[in-house]
């Protein structure tokens, strides 16, 4: 049997990987534009400043790959092609496959804003996007970015630290507003102006003009402001990648479209990753789940469905880390971004007066059902056992220090919470 | 490169250290400034020690705490440029000085004599050329060795506390690294001559100091009256009994990164270069075979000078004292000085550690085996970026571990702690709390383990 994965992301490695566990016999290959070896794309920031090289943002050693069998394909792929079962390379090759794994990963998002293809204008999620950001920044002096998420403030992370002066435009009143309350946001929105990159709330893109060089010179904002710049960022979210599957021969939406097996619509064709959207019974608004752990999960269901295992995906508890400049911030579970706190819902809030150490419980119904964390690392498997189990808030403000995942010496600040947290009430801003 | 830090102000520091190298080579040459006399040590040592600190500290004054490695792999001298060859050269050619032709460095020796005379109460005339030729060594280059180690290692520390100021663990560590090279690593061993003592290091033990088992020394050392018996006591008691209840405690750690002399060098010093050390498969499995043959040398050597010893030389001739001058040759100076921090610009900072420190491959089989300490992981947070790895002196693929969500039990994890620190996800942390039998497979049967692990 052959067995390709289109993709050789988290996803698609994970896959070929947990495919090879299952089924010695199998020949799998794994197909991509991007590059030979699979790397880390959470990485490519610290690649452009200078803490790894690329190679070592690789989490397998490059011998995995003959000791695991997997073959590799260079190119890209141009449509895929249900009937003949196979893939067609906009080079002209082709490739048959008896079961075909879909893990195209996904796209940054470009709404059409005038001027958004100009040289000088770019996403950040790719190695080409990578390298061609080392040849725009030589001599760099003013970026701006477009959007305020975590993608942005990874771009804008690593201009600044080439001492290139950053604007994030950011059409949210405050800092990722759409997954921070609002508390958090204001606090990560101080640490990234603190460490001297500006943000403009509640602005937006109208258009990118270019100068007489042909690149990117100047952007105009919906309110008519013009900022000069010589590069644009555009990190306005990313969306599935299903260029290759225009043709209409698996059903898309958002993303590929898939039962919670990962499988499409079309038999022996599955979907994993950032280009999935999952729906169960075809619901309206399937789940596109965009994280690296969430694409390494998907993969192993689906190299465990390819082996007929049967199995089903359940995401689990949610959670996610990311860090705005020096400030870490851990969730678990599910905490609303809305600027208030809704109906059936109370939530403990505590920062330090440093404002870079802060923890918000929230609790609904009486029960826990999930946490922010910023500059104060906190245990996963606690918090998840805690949240299943519906705890109720005064019982995990009890057992606090047992979440800490702090390094040793660390300051503790678990009695700070305790006398000092804050009680939010429905309808409180948040 | 980024314009955030004082240039102005690390230039000044900069040009104290050239200051203070300047008079080092004019001793050299036998004529430093004020001559070979307190005023000409200091015309060294304060602008070395001064400007040595302002430059470590300045390019991190009032920026906020937090990770620095912006531009490692972009900066020559961190990435195996040409400043980094060249550095390795000139620590190689002062080691094979210091070991094998300390003639040529009596400029510096008299240099240093006015501390050497005020620690420790000697009265040493000039040293010569010729005399230093005619007696094979002196104590001075052992003491302007360990003079310029101790600074290396307080005037890197400073930089080392500056880069990792937000981790209390580290600072913490620097601060007891840069403390027992300053106290026992150097100014004890010192004072005590002054006080007609024998020149003792406390925080060394066998096998790093192979002598502190040999009975000749443990004999010379009973003789010296009561501190003399009390070392003795504490070297067969620390290599014995210390070693394995503290290692089952807290990890390797407790020694090699909080404690040891090489491990401080490494830490402070070597800081600049951790990221070279290989990852590479070859490398582990060199690793293995070469660090515990150093231990199995050490064993056999020191077996052999007991036995020696017993028989009274009657059976083994000079055996022992031969294999007791390969060794000190070929150990301690070759592969713990010239290689072990000659190359450190080059593959990084614990090359010796790594590689060769039998003291380290004792306390790495106890760690592995017999000890609570392991490195956990936190759940599914890890996003496969490498910072771990890349940043781990010792070369564990940590990132192979954290992936899977597994425990990370190695035999030459130091514990420094710099991977859980540069880990943008908070995913790791030191731990050595009780376990349940959950360190690693097998990890309730450690001998059952031992033995699989010798097998493969
Ligand atoms: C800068 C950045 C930072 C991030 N940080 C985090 C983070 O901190 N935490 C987190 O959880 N997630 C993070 N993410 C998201 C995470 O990296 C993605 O969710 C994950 O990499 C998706 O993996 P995947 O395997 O689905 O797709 P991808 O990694 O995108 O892999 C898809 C592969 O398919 C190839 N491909 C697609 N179409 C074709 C074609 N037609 N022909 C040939 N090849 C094709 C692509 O070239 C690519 O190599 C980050 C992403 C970026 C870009
Ligand atoms: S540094 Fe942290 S997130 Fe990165 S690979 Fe290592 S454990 Fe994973």
């Amino acid at each position: 049997m052959h067995i390709v994965i289109l993709g050789n992301g988290i996803a698609g490695v994970t896959c070929a990987l947990g495919v090879r566990r299952r089924l010695p016999q199998a020949r799998i290959t794994l197909v991509s534009g991007e590059s030979d070896a699979f790397f880390s794309s959470t990485a490519l920031m610290y690649v452009f400043m200078g803490h790894m090289r690329l190679r070592d943002t690789e989490p397998y050693e490059r011998r995995v790959w003959d000791e695991q069998r997997i073959e590799r394909v260079r190119g890209w792929v141009g449509a895929v092609d249900v009937v003949n079962a196979r893939l067609e390379f906009t080079d002209g090759r082709t490739l048959p496959w008896d079961k075909l794994v879909l893990a195209t990963g996904a796209q940054p998002n470009r709404f059409g804003w005038p001027g958004q293809d100009l040289p000088g204008v770019q996403g950040l999620y790719s190695v080409q996007d990578l390298e061609a950001l080392e040849a725009s920044s030589r001599g760099l002096k003013r970026g701006v970015v477009v959007g305020g998420g975590l993608i942005g403030v990874e771009l804008a992370e690593m201009l600044h630290s080439r001492g290139v002066d950053v604007t994030i435009l950011a059409r949210e009143p405050r800092y990722w507003s759409n997954a921070l309350p609002g508390r958090e946001a204001d606090l990560v929105g101080r640490v990234i102006e603190r460490a001297g990159v500006q943000v403009r709330y509640g602005t937006e893109l109208q258009a990118i003009e270019a100068g007489s060089n042909g690149r990117a010179a100047e952007v105009v904002t919906r309110a008519g402001d013009r900022l000069a710049c010589g590069l644009v960022g555009l990190t306005a979210g990313v969306s599935p990648n299903v260029s290759a599957l225009s043709n209409g021969a698996v059903p898309t939406r958002r993303g590929v479209l898939v039962n919670t097996r990962l499988e499409t619509r079309v038999e022996h064709v599955y979907a994993c990753g950032d280009c999935a959207e999952i729906t169960e019974d075809n619901a309206e608004s399937g789940r596109v789940e965009q994280l690296w752990y969430t694409g390494r999960a998907q993969g192993e269901i689906v190299a465990a469905n390819l082996a007929g295992e049967g199995r089903t995906y359940a995401r689990g508890v949610w959670f996610n880390s990311a860090k705005f400049f020096d400030l870490e911030w851990h969730t678990y579970g599910e905490v609303d971004p809305a600027p208030v706190v809704r109906a059936g819902e109370r939530h403990l809030w505590w920062s330090d007066p440093s404002g870079l150490h802060a923890l918000r419980i929230v609790e609904r119904d009486g029960a826990v059902t999930g946490m922010n964390s910023l500059g104060w690392r906190q245990r996963q498997d606690v918090w998840t056992q805690w949240i299943e189990a519906r705890r109720p808030v005064e019982a995990v403000l009890k057992e606090l220090a047992r979440a800490s995942f702090e390094p040793e010496f660390a300051r503790r600040f678990e009695a700070a919470v305790r006398q000092g947290g804050q009680w939010l009430q429905a309808g409180e801003s948040t | 490169m980024s314009v955030r830090t004082p240039d102005a102000v690390g230039a000044i520091g900069a040009v104290g250290v050239a200051l203070g190298l300047a008079q080092m080579g004019a001793a050299l040459l036998g004529a430093p400034m004020a001559g070979y006399t307190g005023a000409g040590l200091a015309l060294c040592l304060v602008p070395l020690v001064v400007g040595g600190l302002i430059r470590a500290v300045a390019p991190y004054w009032g920026t906020t705490p937090g990770i620095k490695n912006d531009g490692v792999h972009h900066a020559p001298s961190q990435s195996r440029g040409w400043p980094a060859w060249l550095l390795g050269v000139v620590i190689t050619a002062f080691y094979c000085a210091v070991y094998w032709a300390p003639a040529q460095l009596v400029g510096l020796m008299n240099l240093v004599t006015p501390l050497y005379a005020a620690l420790t109460g000697k009265a040493p005339a000039l040293a010569t050329v010729e005399g230093v030729r005619a007696a094979g060594w002196d104590p001075r280059q052992w003491f302007l060795y360990g003079l310029l180690y101790t600074v290396a290692v307080v005037v890197m520390g400073a930089r080392m506390a500056m880069r990792y100021r937000h981790s209390r663990y580290q600072l913490a560590r620097t601060a007891s690294v840069c403390f027992f090279q300053l106290t026992f690593g150097f100014l004890v061993p010192q004072l005590l001559q002054a006080f007609q003592q024998p020149e003792f290091y406390f925080t060394y033990f066998w096998p790093l100091k192979k002598e502190y088992l040999f009975p000749s020394d443990l004999r010379g050392l009973v003789e010296q009256g009561t501190l003399g018996v009390f070392m003795a006591y504490w070297g067969v008691l620390m290599a014995l009994v210390a070693v394995p209840v503290l290692t089952y405690f807290y990890g390797k750690r407790w020694y090699c990164s909080w404690v040891c002399g090489c491990g401080g060098l490494a830490e402070t010093a070597g800081d600049p270069w951790r990221h070279l050390s290989s990852k590479s498969l070859a490398a582990w499995r060199f690793e293995r075979w070469s660090i515990h043959g150093v231990l199995v040398l050490i064993t056999l050597t020191t077996g052999l000078v007991w036995a020696n010893s017993a028989a009274q030389g009657q059976v083994l001739g000079h055996a022992s004292s031969t294999a007791t001058h390969w060794y000190g040759f070929l150990v301690g100076a070759v592969l713990s000085g010239v290689v072990g921090v000659g190359f450190y610009p080059l593959l990084g900072t614990r090359v010796w550690c790594r590689f060769f420190c039998p003291q380290a491959a004792i306390l790495g089989l106890l760690q592995r085996f017999f000890s609570r300490f392991r490195i956990t992981t936190n759940g599914g947070q890890c996003i496969s970026c490498g910072n771990c790895s890349t940043y781990c002196e010792m070369g564990i693929d940590v990132r192979a571990y954290a992936q899977r969500g597994a425990n990370i039990v190695r035999a030459s994890c130091v514990g420094c702690g710099v991977c859980a620190a540069v880990c943008p996800r908070g995913v790791l942390r030191l731990e050595n709390g009780a376990t349940s039998g959950d360190r690693f497979p097998l990890s309730d049967k450690p001998l059952h383990a031992l033995m699989e692990a010798l097998r493969k």
